[in-house]
């Protein structure tokens, strides 16, 4: 059994340990937390071999450098639009890449993307039996606001890499099938889904109309808690009377002055700012993935459909991970026996 | 189910679908005890025997959130059984558990006391004073893991929030705003006002219980003197 590890070289702001998070204590102010993209930090994961929701390394716009030491570590890493370097040569931003003992992979936003926004905000690198960090609540995800559970990476941080015993197997390797992006298009740009409230009496009339005719742009004022949107204003009734009230992921909370922002993984528990309308679970991934600049729309649908499209994701979801997570000799082979589990699982 | 509309015929409680798998119940509009006993009521009841697919209850001022697993139910069987178990969970809430939290209100602690004195024109003993008069309720969580709102702040004692958040305020601080006051559960930036410093942990993150409050406790406060606090612990 190896004892490598993985040395922190340089970490931008938010790049942090996360698992599948912590349910059940919002009642005492703790979010689920857990990674920004579920699907690519499940996929990181899968492809190396691990359980999807085992602790990896979520990498912000900051981007990462990290050192193996003590031994080959095998990771697997999802990051399109991120620039991937493997001692020092550029490689495949969505690949399992073996980092030999001493060399550097480097994780950082491209630079050379023409296009000016970027096309994902989020990359995760997972590690082959998986990277050591505080349990906490049940959960090695860091809550980033106040460092509780798992790790917010700095220079100099080492990560303990939890190696089950033996080499990962060398065929792993290599590309990683792309998943199935949930979620649709609309005239070319994002569009979000929303289930209407839960307190839309709080706004004034003609907000909801507002919130879906509008085209919004992604501000640059975003962390693991929320995204601010740029759009137009919208009135709020009585804002300083409203009781606080519990908060879900993908709320689009709106501040007193009329902003509105979606919450993310490591959204507050209560708060005293309406929602106006919830982004369905099945979109939660693609929206936080959103770079700042990106243009969206959103789109109401009923609670049944939110609830039919969470089955939906979730059985895409499930044969995509399987499919990543079986070894295969090739990319092409890995795919014709998945195409065989979708068709079963989705009938 | 369509939201808004769906009003029990016994009281004025809305059940309000939230995104794909959650309830919020509205139980009312005014922060009364009225309301809060009916929060608190449906919260036992609820954690007491989980409808099934129920992932967690979030008990707020007014309402309740009610985290659901949409791959096991949906909105409207979730609300099919809130509704039943409103009509039939008229039982009193819980007897409240009670603690008692010792507060260093020694002015090396206690950086915001003097403004406070000075902005409700009191003695800062005086502010004490009330501070610790107070029988608290813990009304809810929220902003950060462990940071518990405890209403009942003596209204002669109520400040705004100030209008930039100092940062680095320890775990531990006792701070105020309006008619509440917290006792800090990490060091973070507040807009609060930091009247004292408490050595004990309301946040224990490696306990099997890291949280020393639930909502519907009652908590009060002891002064004790800054010796005491450094015996006890550092407040850091």
């Amino acid at each position: 059994m190896t004892a490598a590890s993985l040395v922190v070289e340089r970490a931008g702001p938010l790049v942090s340990v996360q698992d599948a998070g912590r349910a059940g204590a919002m009642r005492f102010g703790v979010p689920h937390g857990g990674p920004m993209d579920r699907l690519a930090h499940g996929t990181a994961n899968a492809a190396v071999g691990n359980d999807p929701g085992a602790a990896a390394i979520e990498v912000s716009r900051g981007g990462v450098g990290l050192r193996a030491e003590g031994g080959d570590v095998v990771v697997g890493v999802v990051g399109p639009s991120f620039h991937v370097a493997v001692g020092g040569r550029s490689r495949a931003s969505w690949a399992v890449h073996r980092l030999r003992a001493g060399a550097t992979l480097e994780v950082r936003v491209r630079s050379d993307d023409r296009r000016g926004a970027a096309s994902h905000a989020w990359a995760y690198v997972a590690v082959a039996g998986g990277v050591e960090a505080r349990s906490w609540l049940g959960s090695r995800s860091t809550h980033v606001a106040t460092g509780l559970g798992g790790a917010l990476l700095e220079a100099g941080l080492r990560l303990s890499v939890s190696m089950g015993g033996d080499d990962p197997a060398p065929e792993r390797l290599g590309a990683i099938p792309t998943p199935p992006r949930s979620g649709v298009d609309h005239d070319g740009q994002p569009f979000l889904r929303v289930v209407a409230g839960p307190q839309q009496d709080r706004f004034a009339d003609g907000a909801m109309a507002s919130l879906l005719d509008a085209t919004w742009t992604v501000t640059d004022r975003g962390d693991r808690m929320g995204t601010r949107l740029d759009g137009p204003r919208l009135g709020v009734r009585d804002a300083l009377s409203i009781p606080s009230s519990p908060i879900v992921r993908g709320a689009l909370q709106v501040a007193g002055d009329g902003v509105a922002t979606l919450l993310h993984a490591d959204h507050q528990t209560t708060g005293g700012y309406p929602r106006i309308a919830t982004v369905v679970d099945a979109d939660l991934d693609r929206a936080a993935q959103l770079p700042p600049g990106t243009r969206l729309r959103f789109g109401a649908v009923h609670p049944e459909e939110a609830v039919a499209l969470a089955r939906e994701d979730a059985a895409a979801r499930s044969a995509h991970l399987d499919l990543v997570a079986a070894p295969g000799r090739t990319l092409g082979h890995r795919l014709r026996r998945a195409n065989l589990v979708a068709g079963v699982v989705l009938g | 189910m369509e939201p808004g509309d769906d009003t029990d015929e016994t009281s004025d409680v809305r059940v309000e679908p939230v995104g794909s798998g959650a309830l919020l119940v509205v139980l009312g509009t005014e922060q009364d005890e009225a309301v809060r006993g009916r929060v608190r009521g449906l919260d036992e009841a609820l954690t007491a025997e989980p409808v099934p697919g129920q992932v967690e209850v979030v008990p707020a001022l007014v309402d309740l959130l009610v985290v659901f697993d949409p791959l096991v139910t949906d909105h409207a069987a979730v609300a099919g059984v809130v509704r039943r178990r409103l009509r039939t969970a008229a039982r009193p809430p819980r007897t409240a558990r009670e603690h008692r939290v010792q507060v260093c209100y020694h002015e090396r602690l206690a950086p915001d006391l003097a403004a406070v004195a000075e902005a409700v024109g009191l003695s800062t003993e005086a502010v004490v004073a009330a501070h610790l008069a107070g029988d608290y309720d813990v009304a809810m969580y929220g902003f950060v893991p462990g940071y518990a709102y405890l209403d009942g702040l003596d209204a002669s004692i109520e400040v705004p929030r100030k209008e930039a958040a100092v940062p680095g305020v320890p775990a531990g601080s006792v701070i105020v705003a309006r008619s509440q006051t917290i006792v800090t559960s990490v060091t973070l930036p507040t807009g609060w006002s930091v009247l004292g410093r408490s050595p004990t942990r309301v946040l224990r993150p490696d306990d099997d219980e890291p949280f020393l409050f639930d909502v519907g406790d009652r908590v009060t406060f002891e002064r004790i003197d800054l010796a005491t606090f450094e015996r006890l612990g550092t407040g850091t």
